[in-house]
Formats: structure tokens, C-alpha cells, sequence
């Protein structure tokens, strides 16, 4: 017989600790399908460390895969602290570098201290819409937004696809599907020479800790806390919970919008269709690994980030395929599930008692 | 107007929607068979990539066709379990979990197709599932080429809905299976098991998600592509709330679906001149809300799903 | 009322519980608890809310796994069997019926479903319905309990749902039969018919444990008695022997006194509703043109049988619910729009009838569940920050005010046990000196210490010029606690000037029973 009990005492070092723990298992268990893969272990992991922390070219492209992560990841936190299930940021992320690019390739142009940060709100306002349109579809009609956010990825890349074949068209661009590239003033800053580090980083640490602030410290912050514990409850209270719903909405994909502006205006300067790898959805598994902290999502997008780093370049050096990072990666979030099921519930195996005639 | 009319008269539309509609109704019946019991099972999208792939790579080790779809739906299985474990017996939650089901089946699939076939310029093909030929019957004007020319595949999703209709409604399982997802405290104090009840339907449900990607690589196409399933998974977690959970409704549901794509298809064809292909694209995904959001304030969702059930808690 | 049965021959044994122990973490709820029953006889388990009473059947019955202790069965021979603990199939096969307090319906079934569920071979396709509709239509001519067989449990009223439990273990043969608290919905009449049947089959031979906290109940009602108190059994004894005071002594572990009522002096009106009509709500009738009048300084008590209007009118009181037709003033002003922030800005104070689910937000802070009803006042915020000294100041005042105990103000309030999270409602309410108090079964589930702070408190309100609406399932609260009392009954509500349970029980029905 099974028995599952609540603890009594959650202790606050171990539930911080998990995460870490559930990391390091996951990169463990990735082990077991390099084995698989037939290559030699203690190699391949000597290959994913130095592709991190090699050189600084190699650290630096660490936090720039971070940057995105970081934005995508206070997105789904920030949501899913309401229990709104923002599960768009994929298609966010693509609405945010599609209003940048609007704006940015020479619709306006004025100095850099005007550009920026126009790109920068227009794509977050574009990405706040993307998941507005669901969070309204939720408290108007009771439609499930973990769907209507899901399918609109979809929709909002094949939007993309068409934007790029017409009206956001290059027409230097030999025919690809490309935008034309950013304007210079519009274009985030490189933090460090030859590095493709760009600002975004420092405005994604920055956006964390304002979120962090936000949830901790404001009358709104707590408002999104009742709402996703007990919206009935909150409700009950006076809260305005439809009201929360879409800030929140609003606020989350601004996040996921705000992650698109800075891939496209501070590291690829134009838009294609594959500008996201898959970051939108990465930031889901970031903001779980963060226990849905802001604080905590900096960290998580850096690990998450140089795991993909450390196994690509890991995949050059011994040919094992890179879908092992998103294996290390999933990994990682069922880890840190039933790590955070142990934090809070204790497991004991009774002796089935024999039936005595 | 007069070649929209031609379209829906010709045979060649509806065999189109039936095959299309095929993937989804075992999407569909798998979700339904989850959720009927309480489970949100949103691992889906990525249990049909584990079906398209190991349905797909058995056939292509030498294992027969029918050996390939029993392969599917145990892999679908094992995933299933694995969510079921999550979620049935730890109580996680069942959105966090089934993403990240989802994630690590899709991955897990990548990375041994990857690792299996490490430099292939084109994908290798296997030799699908053909079009039945059955005498007389597929000679039929009309019928013969819906019905009867289809693959062996799009008739065992068919038999499937009479299967699960069949459970659901006239045995005592399907009593018990939704009583588990409406009050499991009901199922408990009958001196059945909410436990078993509850990883039953998830491990079965999602072996009928897996066989919907099976069918992509062994009956619609013959080989194994990344992003083959395109959110085909997500469409079905819409189109299961729009059948109120029920597999009559689940069957039209997908038929209703396939038809709008079928037409899509041949719209866009049609009208390709003036209206970009993307629109026509995006037809699916906006059908899907569009569903959903008719349907959802009357939707009936079963009373115990996203509930977690413990033994014995207070 | 009933008499019990007055032959006292000594009977042979059917169960005994033997050092029945369970905790919930710290806290012990069967502390060695040892327990027999006869056959034929009807054994009632008093004790107070939280005295262990349904954790003790929950192990008999297999719904919990106990610690320690065993539960052994007898049959007709005097034979023998220890059985399997945790193991609800075990007790069923041991032809144990339990009525839970909580029904166990699945409501998206049919009646016979439910009733059926578990008795057949999971996957037989032919299931042999006729023969079960046979033996049932015999068991509900038998005991007099009847119920729609075909229709959905959803479709069916209290009443008819506690039937359905109680034939689901009729119909597998049940020889012991546990009820637990069987007449909370119940009018006092549907109360009296139950009794009937069930009192007529004991004497065909089935033994009873009937849990009530409900002193006069108990003793109409059963043979013996067994007290239990804190996890304890501390007293055991027959019904006819028995005398109240001890009980209560037993049960509480020193002599309680209710609050006494004065009456109210009524003053200028608070609440006015005239013509209101309101749509269904959470599953009960919406209100049917309810007209009322509340005043300053009196206590407003709606009786009724739950589902028949009160989710409606507490929504509506509390904003959640809009009126169809009709208007809703307060202190004279009429009230357009209903949200709850309209009506606390009002001077409504609600204590809601599912504190867990409505009241707190049990993974916030007891601090933080202390304001969020006023989270734009300006002690607890300024320029949209949360002022937490302030808000911790004004959490440290309450909880020593209204004697709010718990591991600490910035202690998730999940850990506070029901009383004291009732404690911390009534003193988020109280303290903003509210004109209207809503108080939805203030103190159920609450034990007799905790429920009389309660109703002091709720006196002391209506003394200091309050208008308190009370509505309560339990008509003795409402016959202690009301200066007036209206009965509420298919959205409708209607004053009586009676006190007796009789009359108001026949109110409670529709008045259309004998």
C-alpha cells in the first residue's frame, strides 16, 4: 500500500534546492541516451562544459541564448502565478519582432534613444495583443485559453510566413523570405566588442527584477497572486478577477513580444520565420524551472541556455545529434515536477496487512 | 459558386476529408478516453510524434505494418504511463505535466530518429498502408471511392470510435470510468480502484494518440518528417470539448474538421490567385477556436478533471 | 418521534473495533479507539466536529488506512474475520454500507448507475439490469426509500440523493449500515421518515452506527451510545439510561452553555430587496420575488433545506449574483450594478458559506488574507506598494483581538485549523465595523467552543447596530441565534412567527406534506 501524506514542515532550503538538484539529474540521465547514441560519455560531457565555458566567445553566446529564454520565461511565470495558461509565447515572441520590424526598417527613423525604445513597445504591445485575444476569449466566453493560445501559434507563424512573402518582403533579399534588416538606430547595442552579447541581456535582467518587484511588493502583484491561488476567493474578496486575467494576459505577452524585439533588433537585425528556436516553448519549461520566480528565471535561462549551447557544440565535436539538449531540457522539467511533488508530500510504503481468516 | 457545388459533389472531396479527418478521430478518442476520466492528457501533441516515429521506424527495421501500429500504440502507451505516474499518482499538474510529456516525447523521438539515421539527405520511405481494394464495394460509384478506397487505417479508426462508443456507453467500465472523472470519491467508496481506473484510461488514450501519428507516416505519407504533426495534437484537445466528450460527436467532430480542410485545400486552388495560400493555412487552427469558443460556456466538462485524487486526504 | 426499541436482549455481536489509531500530522484524530456493535441494535457515535467520528468510519470502512488497530467482523455464526486495512472492497465484501456525509454520487449518472457501480463484472457486455431493477424495486417497497432509477443524480434534490446512498449499500446486501450526520439536509420531517425505515429494518435484523452531533436526534433515535472526544472514546452507555448533561460533558469535557439570546432592538432598515428575482445559482433554485427588509440591530435567520435558494441570495448579498428583476438598496440607496466591491464599499460584511473555497486564499499569508478585502485603503498600500509594516501591524492586532491562533502572521494560512480560519474571516469582517453582516453557515464543521465565539461575536455586532442575515441549514442554529426567522423554500422566501420545529420543518418542506 502506497500512502501519500502532506509534510508539515516545508523547509524553504529544500524546495530552492530542488531545481538544482532536478538539473544536475537531468544532465545525469543524459547519459543514458548518449549511451544510446554509442558516444563516449565522459567526453561528450567534457565538450558541452568547454562549449560553455571554453573561451568567452563560447560564454558569451551562452547569455545571448539566454536572452530570449529570460523574456520568454518571465512570460509563462508571470501567467502562470495567475494560473492563466499563456502557453503563446512562440507566437508572442513572433508578433513582437513582426511590430519591430514594422516599425523598425525605416517606417521612422529618428536617434537611437527614440528608436529603441519605440521597437521596443510597439513589440510588446503587439505581443500583449497576442495573448489579450485569448485571455478575452477566456472571461468573455469560457474558452480555454491553454488551446486558443496553443493554436494561435500556429496561426500567427503562418501570418508570418505570408507577411514575409508580401508586404514585409526584402526586396534586396534574393527572393528569401526575409525582412528587410533593422535600421542602426534601432538596433540594440553590442555590450562587449565581437561578442554578439547585445543589450537585451541587461534589459531582460533588468524587466526580471521589475517583475520580481511587481509580484513581490505591489497591490497588483498581489492581486495576480490571489487570482491564480483562489480565484474564487478573490473574486469573493473584490478582486477584479476578469480585470487581472487580462493585465496579466497583457503583461505576459508583452514579456514573450519583448523577447522577439531583442532577437531581431539586438542579434539577427532582420526577421525570418525560423528567428525562434522554439523559445516561446522553451520559456514554459524556464519559468517551471524557476519555480515560476522571477529572480529564479535568470538562473533557469542561463542553464537552459547552456545546456543548448554546451550540446551543440558537443553534436560538432562527436556527431551526437543536438536534439539531446531539448531531451536534457524536458528532462530537467519532469525532474524538477516530481522533485517539488517530494518537497511537499511524504511517500511511505505500508506493509499490506494479511488477511487473518 | 458553381465550382464550389462541383467540389462537394465530387467523390475525390469527401474521401479527402475522411483521410484527413483520420489522424484526428484516434486524436480525439484518445483525449475523450483521458479526459472522460479525469485527466487532461495535453502530452498529446507530442505522444503523436512518438507514434508517427516508432510506427514508422518498426516498419523500416522489417517489422510488418500491422507490427508497426502495435508498436505505435505501445510507445504511445509507455508515454502514457508516464503522465499517468505523474499525474494520477504523484497529483502534478496535469497542464505542467502533460507539456512536459510533450516536450520529452517529442524529443526523445527527434533524437532517436537522429541518432538512427544520422546523415540522410532525404528521408527513407517505408511501403504504407495501401487503399483497400475490395471488390465490388470499391467499384461503387461515389461510395466506393469514400468509403472503400481509403486505408486499412482510416476503417480501424472507424472501428475504434464503435469500440470506445461501445465501452463508454453499454459496460460497466465506461459506467465506471466516467463516474472516476465526475467523482472519484464515488468509485472509491464502491470499493473500485480510482487509481487503476484513472492510468487505464490515460495509457489507452494515449496509445490511440500515438496511432494518430502512426497513421501520418504509414498511411498518409510513408516517411518520417520533424514538424510533421504540426499541432494536429492541440486541434484534437479543441475538438474533444466541441463532441462534449462523447465518441458519436468525437467521429463528427473530426469528419466536420477533415471537411473544412478537404475544402480548404480546394479553395485554395481555386482561389490561389487572389488570396494568399497562408490564409487558407491558417484555416484549421482558427476553425479550432472557433469551435471552441461556440461550445464552451454550455461545455460540460467532465466535473473531476485537472482534480487530483489522494487516498484517504483530507 | 420515534421510541427506541425497548427489548434489551443481550444480541450477538456483528463488529468490533479494536485501538482504532490515525493521525493527520501532528494532529490525532483515533486515538485507540475501541468499539462494538450488536446485531439489530442502532449504536449512535456522538462527539463533536473534529472528535474523530468520521475518521474513525472512514477506517472501518476502508477509506482511510489506520495506523494502528484492526476491525473485526462477525458473521451469523459467531465466525471471525480481520479485515484488510485501507481496503474499501474488503468492507463492501464484508457487507458494510457507509453513508457519507459527503455524498459519493457521480452526478453525471443515472441513479441505478450509481447504485450499480462496482457490482458488475467491469467489462461483461451483457449486464444483467432487469434482475438489479427487480431486487431494487423489492428493497425500495421493503425499506420505503424511493428513488427515480433512470434519472441523473445531478437532477435530483438532497433528499433523494441521500436515498440513492442509502440504497447503493441496501442493494449489496449491507448488514451494517453507517450514516453519517444522514439528517444535515434534511427537512426535520424528511428527517423522522428515514428513521422510520431505517428503524424498520433493524428490527428486521441490520445494525446501525449513526453518527450525529444533534443531542436530541440521537436519543430518539438509537439504543446506545458511544461519546467520543479529541480522538478519545470517553464515554459509552444506553440510550435509555442516558442523561443529557453527562453527555454534553463527555462530548465537550466540561460543562457548556450556549449564548443565551436577548432579543434585538430593530432599528432604521439596512437592506431592502423588493421584487427580486435572480437565475440559478451554483446548482440550486435562483430566487423567486423575494422581497425583505433587514434592520440595524437584529439577526435575520433563513432556515431551509440547502439548495433552494441560498446560493442565490448569499451571491446576491455578497455581488457575485445579479437580480434579474427587482432592485436591491442599501441604507436606502439602491445598488445598480452588484459586484462584491460594490457591496463591501457598501458596508456588507460577508462571511462566506465555504470558508476554504470563498473565504481565504490558503497559500497566501494570514497577514495577507487580513486585507485583501480593502487592498486600496491607505494603510495597506501607497502609490499601488504594499505597505508591509502596516499590513503586518494591523495582522498582529487581529489575530490577538479575535484570538486567531496559528504558527504566525506570515504563515501560510492553509496551516490554521477551520475554526481559526473562521476567526480570521470574522475579524477581516468585523473589523471594518460593516452596517450589513452576511453570515452563511457561520459555524458549521466548527466545534462547540468555536461556534459559541461565533455567535458571541455575531451578537456583539448586532448589539453594536449591525444588521446580520444568518442562514443556516441547521435549524437549531437559526431557533438560538435569530430575533426573526424566514424560511427559504423553492426561491422563495416567507416569514413565520413560529419557533417550533414542527412548523417551521413543514415551512422548510413547502408546506405541502402532512
Amino acid at each position: 500500500m502506497m500512502q501519500i501524506t502532506p509534510k508539515e514542515n516545508q523547509s524553504q532550503w529544500v524546495s530552492s534546492g530542488i531545481p538544482i538538484i532536478a538539473a544536475v539529474l537531468a544532465l545525469l540521465l543524459a547519459a543514458i541516451p548518449l549511451a544510446f547514441a554509442g558516444a563516449p560519455i565522459l567526453e561528450a560531457y567534457g565538450h558541452m562544459i568547454k562549449g560553455v565555458f571554453g573561451s568567452l566567445f563560447n560564454f558569451t553566446e551562452m547569455l545571448t541564448r539566454a536572452t530570449p529564454l529570460i523574456f520568454t520565461g518571465l512570460a509563462a511565470a508571470i501567467a502562470f502565478r495567475a494560473k492563466l495558461w499563456n502557453i503563446g509565447g512562440e507566437g508572442q515572441f513572433y508578433l513582437g519582432a513582426m511590430a519591430a520590424v514594422w516599425v523598425g526598417t525605416g517606417m521612422i527613423d529618428g536617434p537611437p534613444a527614440l528608436m529603441i525604445p519605440l521597437v521596443l513597445f510597439v513589440g510588446a504591445f503587439a505581443g500583449g495583443l497576442g495573448m489579450l485575444g485569448p485571455a478575452i476569449l477566456k472571461t468573455r466566453f469560457g474558452a480555454d485559453e491553454v488551446v486558443t493560445s496553443l493554436l494561435l501559434n500556429f496561426i500567427i507563424l503562418i501570418f508570418v510566413q505570408m507577411m514575409l512573402e508580401g508586404p514585409l518582403k526584402d526586396p534586396m533579399g534574393l527572393g528569401w523570405p526575409q525582412s528587410e534588416p533593422i535600421v542602426d538606430n534601432a538596433v540594440l547595442p553590442q555590450l562587449i566588442t565581437r561578442m554578439r552579447l547585445h543589450a537585451g541581456f541587461v534589459l531582460a535582467i533588468g524587466t526580471a527584477i521589475i517583475a520580481y518587484i511587481i509580484l513581490a511588493m505591489t497591490v497588483w502583484g498581489f492581486k495576480i497572486r490571489a487570482v491564480g491561488e483562489n480565484a474564487a476567493a478573490a473574486k469573493h474578496a473584490g478582486i477584479g478577477v476578469n480585470r487581472t486575467y487580462l493585465a496579466v494576459a497583457m503583461a505576459s505577452g508583452a514579456l514573450a513580444g519583448m523577447a522577439g524585439v531583442s532577437e531581431v533588433a539586438g542579434l539577427k537585425g532582420y526577421l525570418t520565420a525560423d528567428l525562434s528556436a522554439g523559445f516561446g516553448y522553451t520559456g514554459i519549461v524556464v519559468a517551471m524551472l524557476a519555480g515560476l520566480s522571477p529572480l529564479g528565471v535568470i538562473l533557469a535561462s542561463l542553464y537552459v541556455a547552456s545546456v543548448f549551447v554546451g550540446a551543440d557544440s558537443m553534436s560538432r565535436a562527436i556527431g551526437v545529434s543536438s536534439f539531446i539538449a531539448d531531451l536534457i531540457v524536458s528532462m530537467s522539467l519532469i525532474c524538477v515536477l516530481l522533485g517539488g511533488f517530494f518537497a511537499r508530500f511524504n511517500l511511505t510504503f505500508a506493509k499490506k496487512q494479511v488477511d487473518t481468516k | 459558386m458553381m465550382d464550389i457545388l462541383n467540389i462537394f459533389l465530387s467523390d475525390s472531396f469527401w474521401a479527402a476529408s475522411l483521410r484527413i479527418a483520420t489522424p484526428l478521430i484516434f486524436g480525439v478518442l484518445g483525449a475523450l478516453l483521458c479526459e472522460r476520466a479525469g485527466v487532461l492528457n495535453l502530452g498529446i501533441e507530442g505522444i503523436f510524434v512518438v507514434g508517427a516515429m516508432t510506427g514508422w521506424m518498426a516498419v523500416w527495421l522489417g517489422a510488418n505494418l500491422w507490427g508497426g501500429i502495435i508498436i505505435a500504440a505501445m510507445a504511445g502507451g509507455l508515454f502514457g504511463l508516464f503522465h499517468a505516474i505523474l499525474t494520477v499518482i504523484f497529483g502534478l499538474s496535469q497542464h505542467v505535466s502533460g507539456l512536459g510529456i510533450t516536450l520529452f516525447a517529442s524529443s526523445a523521438a527527434s533524437f532517436t530518429y537522429r541518432t538512427a539515421l544520422p546523415q540522410v539527405s532525404s528521408p527513407p520511405r517505408i511501403e504504407p498502408f495501401r487503399a483497400l481494394d475490395i471488390p465490388i464495394l470499391s467499384d461503387l460509384p461515389f461510395i466506393g471511392p469514400v468509403l472503400f478506397q481509403q486505408t486499412a487505417m482510416t476503417w480501424l479508426a472507424l472501428f475504434l470510435v464503435a469500440v470506445v462508443w461501445w465501452v463508454m456507453e453499454k459496460t460497466a467500465l465506461g459506467v465506471a470510468i466516467k463516474a472516476v472523472g465526475d467523482n472519484p470519491e464515488a468509485v472509491n467508496a464502491q470499493g473500485l480502484s480510482v487509481v487503476k481506473l484513472r492510468m487505464g484510461s490515460v495509457i489507452a488514450g494515449s496509445a490511440l494518440m500515438a496511432l494518430g501519428g502512426a497513421f501520418l507516416t504509414m498511411s498518409a505519407f510513408d516517411a518520417f518528417f520533424f514538424g510533421m504533426v504540426n499541432g494536429r495534437g492541440w486541434i484534437c484537445i479543441a475538438l474533444v470539448i466541441f463532441a462534449s466528450w462523447q465518441p458519436g460527436k468525437a467521429l463528427m467532430g473530426a469528419l466536420l474538421f477533415g471537411m473544412f480542410d478537404a475544402l480548404q485545400v480546394r479553395l485554395q486552388t481555386e482561389a490561389g490567385a487572389f488570396i494568399p495560400g497562408q490564409v487558407f493555412l491558417m484555416a484549421p487552427y482558427v476553425l479550432s477556436i472557433i469551435a471552441l469558443v461556440i461550445v464552451a460556456r454550455k461545455a460540460d466538462y467532465p466535473r473531476a478533471l485537472l482534480t487530483p485524487w489522494f487516498k484517504g486526504q483530507r | 418521534m420515534l421510541s427506541p426499541s425497548t427489548t434489551k436482549v443481550e444480541k450477538p455481536l456483528i463488529l468490533s473495533l479494536r485501538g482504532m489509531t490515525k493521525h493527520f500530522g501532528p494532529v490525532i484524530a483515533a486515538d485507540a479507539i475501541d468499539l462494538d456493535l450488536q446485531r439489530g441494535e442502532v449504536l449512535a457515535l456522538l462527539g463533536e466536529n473534529g472528535a474523530g467520528k468520521t475518521t474513525l468510519m472512514n477506517m472501518l470502512f476502508g477509506q482511510y488506512t489506520p495506523d494502528a488497530g484492526s476491525v473485526h467482523v462477525f458473521n451469523e455464526d459467531g465466525q471471525e474475520t480481520v479485515l484488510p486495512s485501507g481496503q474499501p472492497q474488503a468492507a463492501i465484501d464484508a457487507r458494510i454500507g457507509m453513508v457519507h456525509q459527503h455524498f459519493t454520487l457521480a452526478e453525471n449518472l443515472s441513479v441505478l448507475d450509481n447504485i450499480l457501480l462496482g457490482t458488475e463484472a467491469l467489462l461483461s457486455a451483457r449486464r444483467n439490469r432487469k434482475s438489479a431493477r427487480q431486487k431494487l424495486s423489492k428493497l425500495m417497497h421493503d425499506s420505503g426509500l424511493t428513488a427515480p432509477l433512470d434519472t441523473r443524480v445531478r437532477d435530483l434534490t438532497v433528499g433523494e440523493r441521500q436515498r440513492v446512498e442509502i440504497l447503493k449499500a441496501l442493494y449489496r446486501d449491507a448488514r451494517i449500515l453507517v450514516l453519517d450526520e444522514p439528517t444535515a439536509v434534511l427537512t426535520p420531517q424528511e428527517a423522522d421518515m428515514m428513521f422510520a425505515s431505517i428503524r424498520a429494518m433493524v428490527d428486521d435484523g441490520l445494525s446501525v452506527i449513526f453518527i450525529s452531533h444533534k443531542l436530541h436526534e440521537v436519543l430518539a433515535f438509537s439504543d446506545r451510545i458511544a461519546v467520543l472526544r479529541h480522538g478519545c472514546k470517553t464515554g459509552e452507555m444506553n440510550t435509555k439510561d442516558a442523561d443529557t448533561s453527562s453527555i454534553i460533558r463527555m462530548m465537550v469535557g466540561a460543562d457548556h452553555e450556549a449564548p443565551t439570546r436577548v432579543h434585538g432592538i430593530p432599528k432604521q432598515p439596512i437592506l431592502n430587496l423588493a421584487n427580486v428575482n435572480t437565475k440559478p445559482s451554483k446548482g440550486g433554485q435562483g430566487l423567486q420575488d423575494v422581497n425583505l427588509t433587514v434592520h440595524a440591530g437584529e439577526i435575520v435567520g433563513v432556515a431551509g433545506v440547502s439548495g433552494n435558494g441560498q446560493s442565490a441570495f448569499a451571491g446576491l448579498i455578497s455581488g457575485l449574483v445579479q437580480p434579474t428583476t427587482g432592485h436591491v438598496s442599501v441604507n436606502d440607496q439602491v445598488i445598480q450594478k452588484l459586484t462584491p466591491k460594490v457591496m463591501l464599499n457598501a458596508g456588507v460584511g460577508r462571511i462566506p458559506e465555504d470558508r476554504h473555497h470563498d473565504g481565504i486564499v490558503s497559500n497566501m499569508s494570514v497577514a495577507e488574507n487580513l486585507v485583501i478585502e480593502r487592498l486600496d485603503k491607505p494603510d495597506v498600500q501607497q502609490n499601488g506598494f504594499l505597505r508591509k509594516a502596516s499590513i503586518a501591524d494591523n495582522a498582529r492586532n487581529l489575530t490577538q483581538n479575535y484570538d486567531v491562533r496559528g504558527p504566525g502572521i506570515n504563515a501560510r494560512s492553509a496551516l490554521l485549523s477551520g475554526g481559526n480560519i473562521q476567526k480570521l474571516i470574522l475579524a477581516r469582517v468585523l473589523e471594518t465595523n460593516p452596517d450589513l453582516i452576511l453570515a452563511n453557515q457561520p459555524t458549521r464543521g466548527l466545534d462547540f467552543k468555536a461556534a459559541s465565539d461565533v455567535s458571541l461575536r455575531l451578537f456583539e455586532a448586532r448589539d453594536r447596530g449591525a444588521g446580520v442575515i444568518l442562514i443556516s441549514e441547521d435549524l437549531d442554529e437559526v431557533l438560538s441565534l435569530a430575533d426573526r426567522i424566514l424560511v427559504m423554500h423553492d426561491g422563495q422566501l416567507t416569514e413565520t412567527d413560529s419557533r417550533d420545529r414542527t412548523v417551521i420543518g413543514l415551512a422548510m418542506a413547502g408546506g405541502e406534506q402532512q
